[in-house]
Order: C-alpha cells, then structure tokens, then sequence
C-alpha cells in the first residue's frame, strides 16, 4: 500500500499533466492516466529503482459505449520485489490508437494481440499485430458492447445456395 | 524447412498449433497458434449475474476447478466486503490444495508419458481418484465441482469424509517416493530435461510467466505468501525454487510443492474451525438448502437471488490466486447493475505460453515435446 502511494508520489512529480486521477477502492491503488504518455509512465514504472514493476499482471479492454472517449485500457503491474500491485487506466476514442508497451514488457505482445482481437483497439510500434484467439478475417470484436453476446448471425441460419 | 505441430498432436495437451521453422533440426523460429478452444467466456459472462458465472471457471482449467472457483469469488466477495466464515477459508484451502495436487498429478504422468515413459501415469492417476472420489463426496462433481459459493460454500463436509482426505494425506509421501524412484534419477529422464527450455530469471518475468514455471528459474514469486488470501497466512509452508531455470527444475518444483500442499492439506484439517460454512447476508449468499424446502422466508431469498442476483457497489477490482499453473486472477468492474460491467480472466497458461518460443528458439524438435510439457498448459484456460 504504502509502496503503491508512494509510485503515486512520484508518477505525480514527475508526469504533472498526465496523471488525471487516483481512486482508492478495496485497497487497490488505481491512477488514471492520460494515453500520451502512457509508455513513458510505463518505462519509468519499470526501471525506477524503487518502484521495479517488473511483471505486467494483465493489460486489458474495456469498452464504455456509448460514452466517449469510448475504450479503456487496464494496465494491471506488479513489483515482485515490493509485493504491490498498482494498476493504470487510460481512455482513448475509437478512432485513436495507443503506444505499445511490448518493448517495455514481452508479455504485452499477446495481450495487447488480444485487445486488438478483441475490441478493434490499435496498437502502435507493435511488432506483430494480428488477431490471436479468433482467426484472420473474423467480422467484428466482439468484446463490444454493440456486439451482440449470441452472435450476429444468431437468427439467420445458413443456407446455402443450389 | 517448415513443419505444422498440432492442432491434434497428443504432445500439445490439447489443442494448440505451432509452426517451426527449421534449420536441420534446430528450431530457428516458432509461432504458436492459439483460440481453437474459444468460447467467449469473458463475453458471455457479462449477460449473466454474479452467481451464474460460478460453473464457467471450472471449464478454464479442467484441471484446477477449485482454484478457479475460489480465484472468482474472491473476487466478488472483495468487491461487495464481504467476510467469509473461517470454517470455509480453511476448507477453501484444503479443496485448492487438494486440487493442486490433482493438477499436479496430471501434469506429472502426462509429460513423462510425452516423453516416452508410460509407467507414471499409472501411478499418478490412481493418487488422483483417491482425490476425485473425495470431491465426488464433497461437492456431487469430480471434474467441474462447482463447490464454492459466493460468501461461502454450497455444503459442509459429509460424514466420514475427513478420515478418507487423512488416510490419503497419510499415505501421499510414500506415493512420492514411487514417483521419484521412477524417474529423479533415472538417466534418460535427466538427459531429456536437463539443459533444456532454458528461462533466465529476467526473461521470465518479462514475459509474464507465474507459477512454477516462475519458480523453477529462481524467482520466489507466490501469490499465497506475496498478496495471502483465504488464510493463507496461517498456514506454515515454503515456496521450493529452482536455480538453472530448465525442464528438470520445474519437474522437482513441482514435486516439492505437491509434498508441501500435502502438508498443507494435513494443516486444514487438524485446525478445521466449526462455525458455518457461508457468511449470513440474506441479499447475497444463498440460503441453506434444508431451509428452502422448509422455510418460505428461505424459499424467496433463494428465488430472489437466484433470478435477479445482487447487485454490487460501482467500482473495479482484481483478486488473484496461486492456481496449479500461476496466477490465476479475476478483473472485475462492477457499474452497480446485477451483471458484471466487465469480467476479465487473467490466465497463468496464457502468459506462460507467450514464453514459449522464448524457451525452444535454437533447440530441437525433441526438446519442444519436452518443454511444453514442463510448462504444463491448458487449453481451455489459453483460449477461454
């Protein structure tokens, strides 16, 4: 916790105009941050010497439609050494596309393969963007909201043509 | 030369593809495939209440459905504060633990068996239907139990039932020695793992990998003793950890852990609390089943929570365990509505898996058999 604080302290000092609010619920440290900078808020996250939030827990997806900006990433990190979780939230529109942290954390590649899978969010300098638990040319993401949970061709059966 | 592994190889434990590119038989590049087992479970539990989506965790890791039951109700219950009865952490434990051995069990016998040993699995699988035939009594499943409830568990231990979990706590360290007699130092076994799927430290960890994976390169990572959960902290055990960071030290990390979730299980049981088995909260946690029958007062809080569920306070949060492959984690945000905002499953196989090709870059084909097996995924948590 106090760990957790003090990585608020110090992304505060050093990132003023990005930092954009820290919630505290259940005991788990959220900062919402700002996307210009996430992979710089991320770099220094990782290689402060105090702070060593060397594992990427979980990077994922959210979806507010019909707000906007519409997405939402979640950067779950944990410092092994420290034993303390930290997470980061950034918002961005649809249209917009986020830096890859991958060179940050390897792990990142497959999560953030699977937010592009799933949610249609884009990834820049990342080295290897495809669709990974659905395949190539799948229509649709379908961890939007506007994505019907049965399916878009639920009530349309397949017939084919003679 | 490029060559296809999978999807239906019996090596990949399930169904998972890897294209290899070749260069005699050095691997020079390998890129798995994933998602043949999707089946939406982050989607589709965002149309069902909190409840309902209890029996979609045992279907990640067929394996280690306790631990996956206990990973999301922990998580619901941290979002709505709520306390759980002590009688049920502790069982919660000895069922997870339990568990983990089962997981363990399957993990041993099917990666010697990949390798070419067909005695193990004999032995391994007898242990664990002595565990199944346990569950089986608890909680009516062997495979997907569905055991635990939110607040608490579905029911108390049925009568007799703890001599059965002692007489196997008792005799485990002698089946252990069976296991270890066959293969520890059994030539072939060493120069198959030995040297072989090599994660440093650094590595590991940048890729994500937890578990014993983790833990057999040197890192005392575990989410019971580094976040404890479910008491935990009361329990008296110790993180085995390997130091090369190949095959053979995640085969004797897991080993060891088998023989400290042993003696955890033994714990469980001596200090066994009595108490109820799930927390009183008659706008969450569902009634007892006796009462329903009986009691209309009863019948209506279990209709109530049943069709309609309940409803959390606004807000997000993520509660982890130490399941048989990692950490097994939960992400959920919660827009006050009866249906999770957003239920996001953070996997141990999924990361571990990204390591791979990390692992078997520059090695031969033989050692990929032996190296997916070591880091002992499955599937069905990968694809969800």
């Amino acid at each position: 916790m106090a760990e957790s604080i003090l990585a608020v302290e110090k992304l505060k000092e050093k990132f003023p105009n990005s930092i954009l609010e820290v919630t505290t619920f259940c005991g788990e440290v959220t900062v919402g941050v700002s996307k210009g900078e996430i992979f710089e808020i991320c770099k220094f996250l990782h290689s402060d010497p105090d702070l060593q939030f060397h594992l990427l827990t979980d990077l994922c997806g959210l979806d507010f439609f019909p707000q906007t900006p519409r997405f939402g990433i979640a950067y779950l990190l944990c410092s092994v050494k420290n034993s303390q979780r930290l997470r980061l939230k950034t918002r961005l529109g649809e249209e917009e596309s986020i830096r890859s942290v991958e060179s940050i954390w390897k792990v990142a590649n497959w999560y953030e393969r699977e937010v592009y899978d799933l949610f249609g969010i884009r990834f820049e300098n990342h080295p290897d963007l495809r669709r990974i638990l659905l395949w190539d040319g799948y229509d649709g993401y379908p961890l939007r909201k506007d994505y019907p949970a049965e399916g878009p061709d639920f009530d349309k059966p397949f017939v084919p043509e003679v | 030369m490029t060559i296809n592994m999978g999807p239906q190889h019996p090596a990949t434990h399930g169904v998972l593809r890897i294209v290899l590119e070749l260069d005699g038989e050095v691997i020079v590049k390998a890129i798995p495939h994933i998602g043949h087992l999707h089946r939406g479970i982050e989607k589709l539990a965002e149309t069902k209440t909190y409840h309902q989506s209890i029996p979609f965790t045992d279907r990640l890791d067929y394996t280690n459905a306790m631990g996956n039951n206990l990973a999301y109700v922990l998580a619901v219950e941290k979002l709505l504060g709520l306390e759980v009865p002590k009688r049920a952490q502790y069982l919660r434990v000895m069922m997870a633990e339990l568990q983990r051995i089962a997981a363990h069990l399957i993990w041993l016998g099917t990666h010697v068996l990949d390798m070419g040993a067909t005695t193990p699995i004999f032995y391994t699988f007898r242990e664990r239907e002595d565990i199944l035939r346990i569950f089986e009594e608890v909680a009516g499943g062997r495979l997907t139990p569905t055991y635990l409830r939110i607040g608490g568990l579905s029911k108390d231990l049925p009568e007799g039932i703890e001599e059965k979990v002692k007489s196997f706590v008792r005799t485990f360290p002698d089946h252990m020695k069976e296991y270890e007699t066959l293969l520890t130092k059994n030539v072939i076994w060493m120069q198959r793992t030995k040297g072989v799927g090599i994660i440093s430290k650094e590595d590991a960890i940048s890729w994500g990998v937890t578990g014993p994976t983790l833990r057999g390169s040197g890192v005392k990572y575990d989410v019971r003793k580094a976040f404890p959960y479910s008491s935990y902290e009361e329990f008296d055990f110790d993180i085995p950890i390997g130091s090369v960071g190949d095959v053979y030290d995640r085969y004797i990390v897991r080993l060891r852990e088998m023989e400290w979730s042993n003696s955890i299980v033994e714990q469980a049981l001596e200090r066994l609390p009595k108490g109820p088995i799930i927390a009183n909260d008659p706008r969450i946690t569902l009634p007892p089943k006796d009462d329903v029958t009986k009691d209309i007062a009863a019948l209506i809080r279990q209709f109530k929570i049943v069709c309609e569920g309940f409803k959390p306070p606004v807000g997000e949060t993520y509660a982890s365990v130490e399941a048989s492959k990692g950490e097994l984690g939960f992400y959920i945000v919660s827009d006050g509505s009866n249906r999770p905002f957003r239920f996001r499953i953070r996997t141990p196989s999924f990361a571990n898996l990204s390591a791979l090709p990390r692992m078997i870059e520059g090695s031969l084909i033989a050692d990929v058999i032996s190296t997916i097996g070591s880091i002992d995924i499955v599937l069905g948590e990968i694809d969800r």
